[in-house]
């Protein structure tokens, strides 16, 4: 779960980074006020869960209260990359004098939290790691010991820190690390973290990312959570506990298991198909949960077949077929329905649906190819 | 032979008194697995499944009363991690954890709290181990399988039963089949267990089923190419998944331009491995 760069500041002044002083607004008045609260020149940074907002108008500077609220207005009727700009950061405007990456991130092959550091702030991490990897100064943090100050200083040492500074980035490190622990986030980072022009450090920008399994752990957060970057067949899908994708395509998946739910997209694609979604109703589905799964595929108007392909482990075929035959009774859809059962109960699960007119396959090779020529044949007969 | 488990291994189930723990202990229980004790904190002194295994309240009693050397774990994500340390402590040198779900930072403690300590763990979010017609802990299908010479690991659920039954279809056995999860922290690798297969006498040949996300099949390319001398089929899961989306498996995500299923199956294929274009085609490259 992506968290705002207001939330990812609230966050880490907690931790003493210091940040700017400013506040959210969700009005160009409300931005106003800020504005002559805070006096002298501000930044208006509209709050989206996207990268790219200052290069699409979205973060702009105001001299003054008026010209807060001009811009404030303007960027609130703002939608970027598709996502409408529902609040704005007025924060105090930085004299820069130098930008520093940092950030906190999981690193797979390590099995251990990675700091990262580059005196090469402000940009895209990611490309500075892909031109000049030479720039971005790594170290491991043991998840059991915790960052250490050396490690620190090290860094700081490493991104050619001037002396002075050392002792507010050691601070501001370990508050990120803890910010990073307590949270259990999956990434923290601060993106520009400045040295201004009278040499303070502060973190004009923040990002965090939770991870989604410990939520359970922080009910303050879960409500942070930004349901306009999702698509609202994927919030209604985590509601019934299936994991639902939206692609481009016009087969529409109805899967067990993650690993094969990706499998059956990829052998569509393979036999001259395309998937119209990722759809995994994980292990021991009941006939309620594939039901809500048959009218989620639907709600999406491309899906020309709907193919189930089910391998019943936990999963027993027989449920599954009741849930389809629930689910089609409530959809009463039009449009042809391929089906794959095999494993626990597949048997009973296939004598179920013998009369519901669907057609049925053997393999998954099989199940591939009958989707496939279906989704020709209905765009044919359109 | 066969890897990581056989006859004498003798399991400990944690959460064998919830739902899918029983269900599961059951299905081992008459698939032959020795169950020797169940473990749900105040339901000790119990007995199930029908009163032939009993349970208690810490793994440490249980391995003290039975003998236990396998731990198999069933219990909720919040407490999973937990369990797992209680199995490490209780003296348990494998561990296989069924449950999905487990935050990450919890398992980087975990993995990092066992390698201290030199125990095995496999999984989490991974169907488990069977060894056909021997032992099976976790939740395999035990009917899909066949006793034989194929060593199969993989990322996935379903999708390794979806090969299993298509190696029996065709009359391959397998020596083991170890799903070591789709998590991205986990505590078994793909290198971890072609090691083992290639040690293990019974196995020939190995399928090594992957997906998307982490650049642990590039690693066991390198591996592959360098130590292995048994030939190795592969399957890469996610080749029309899109990036930045997490497919499932918290493991399964295209991130920064890493963990592509086009980057895995090229650093395969230069490591001399035979890659199949879907599940089904994979009996027809075991020669």
């Amino acid at each position: 779960m992506k968290l705002h760069e207001y939330q990812s500041k609230q966050i880490f002044s907690r931790y003493n980074i210091p940040i700017p002083k400013g506040r959210v607004a969700t009005t160009a008045d409300e931005a106003r006020h800020i504005a002559s609260e805070l006096g002298g020149r501000v930044v208006i940074k509209s709050q989206v869960l996207v990268g790219g907002r200052g290069k699409a108008g979205g973060i702009r500077l105001a001299k003054d209260p008026h010209e807060a609220e001009d811009v404030a207005a303007q960027i609130l009727a703002m939608e970027i990359k598709g996502l409408p700009v529902r609040k704005v950061l007025v924060d105090e405007a930085a004299n820069i004098s130098k930008e520093i990456y940092l950030g906190i991130t999981n690193d797979r092959s390590a099995r251990k939290p990675v700091m990262m550091a580059s005196s090469a702030g402000g940009v895209e991490i990611e490309e500075v790691a892909r031109t000049t990897p030479e720039k971005i100064n790594k170290s491991h943090i043991d998840p059991l010991l915790g960052l250490k100050d050396y490690q620190a200083r090290n860094i700081a040492i490493g991104i050619d820190l001037p002396k002075q500074h050392w002792k507010v980035f050691i601070q501001i490190a370990n508050g990120l690390w803890r910010a990073y622990q307590d949270c259990d986030a999956t990434l923290a980072e601060i993106n520009p973290l400045v040295i201004t022009e009278d040499n303070q450090l502060i973190a004009l920008d923040g990002k965090m990312l939770i991870d989604d399994n410990a939520l359970f752990r922080h009910p303050d957060l879960a409500e942070l959570r930004d349901l306009d970057v999702e698509a609202p067949a994927e919030v209604e899908a985590r509601k019934y506990g299936l994991t639902y994708i939206k692609l481009d395509g016009n087969i529409g998946c109805m899967v067990n298991g993650a690993g094969l739910a990706m499998t059956t997209m990829d052998i569509i694609k393979l036999f001259g198909g395309e998937p119209a979604n990722f759809l995994d109703i994980g292990g021991g589905a009941g006939s309620d949960k594939v039901a809500a799964a048959i009218r989620i595929i639907l709600t999406d108007p491309n899906v020309k077949v709907v193919l189930f392909n089910i391998f019943g482990g936990i999963t027993r075929g027989d449920e599954v077929a009741h849930g389809i035959l629930t689910g089609l009774d409530e959809v009463k859809p039009h449009i042809p329905m391929v089906v794959r059962l095999v494993g626990t109960n597949a048997e009973e699960g296939r004598k179920l649906l013998s009369d519901a007119n669907m057609i049925t396959a053997e393999t998954l090779v099989d199940a591939a190819k009958k989707s496939v020529a279906a989704a020709k044949s209905e765009k044919a007969g359109r | 032979m066969s890897i990581l488990i056989n006859k004498n291994t003798r399991l400990l189930v944690h959460g064998i008194t919830g739902n899918e723990g029983l269900f599961h202990s059951i299905q081992m229980v008459s698939y032959g697995t020795n169950v020797v004790a169940g473990m749900t904190p105040g339901k000790g002194g119990e007995w199930v499944i029908e009163g032939k295994v009993p349970v208690f309240d810490s793994a440490k009693v249980a391995v003290e009363a039975t003998g236990a050397n396998t731990s198999c774990i069933f219990v909720p994500s919040r407490f999973a991690a937990d369990s797992i340390y209680e199995a490490a402590d209780a003296g348990i040198s494998l561990i296989v954890c069924i449950t999905e779900g487990i935050p990450v930072q919890d398992m980087m403690r975990v993995r990092n709290y066992l390698d201290q300590k030199m125990v095995r763990l496999v999984g989490p979010n991974c169907p488990g181990l069977l060894t056909p017609g021997e032992s099976k802990v976790g939740i395999i299908p035990g009917n899909i399988a066949i006793p034989g010479n194929v060593g199969v690991v993989s990322r996935s659920g379903t999708l390794t039963y979806e090969v299993l039954y298509a190696l029996k279809l065709l009359n391959h056995g397998v020596s083991t089949c170890v799903g070591i999860g789709g998590d991205p922290i986990n505590g078994t690798n793909f290198i971890d267990a072609l090691t083992m297969f290639e040690a293990d006498p019974q196995t020939e040949k190995v399928v090594m089923i992957g997906e998307i996300g982490g650049t642990d099949e590039e690693k066991a390319a390198e591996y592959i190419a360098g130590h292995m001398t048994k030939p190795v089929v592969s399957f890469i899961a996610g080749q029309t998944a899109p990036p930045g989306k997490r497919m499932g498996h918290a493991g399964a995500i295209v991130e920064g331009g890493s963990g592509l299923a086009v980057d895995k199956i090229k650093a395969l294929k230069a490591a001399g491995v035979r890659v199949a274009s879907h599940p089904e085609e994979i009996p027809s490259l075991l020669f």
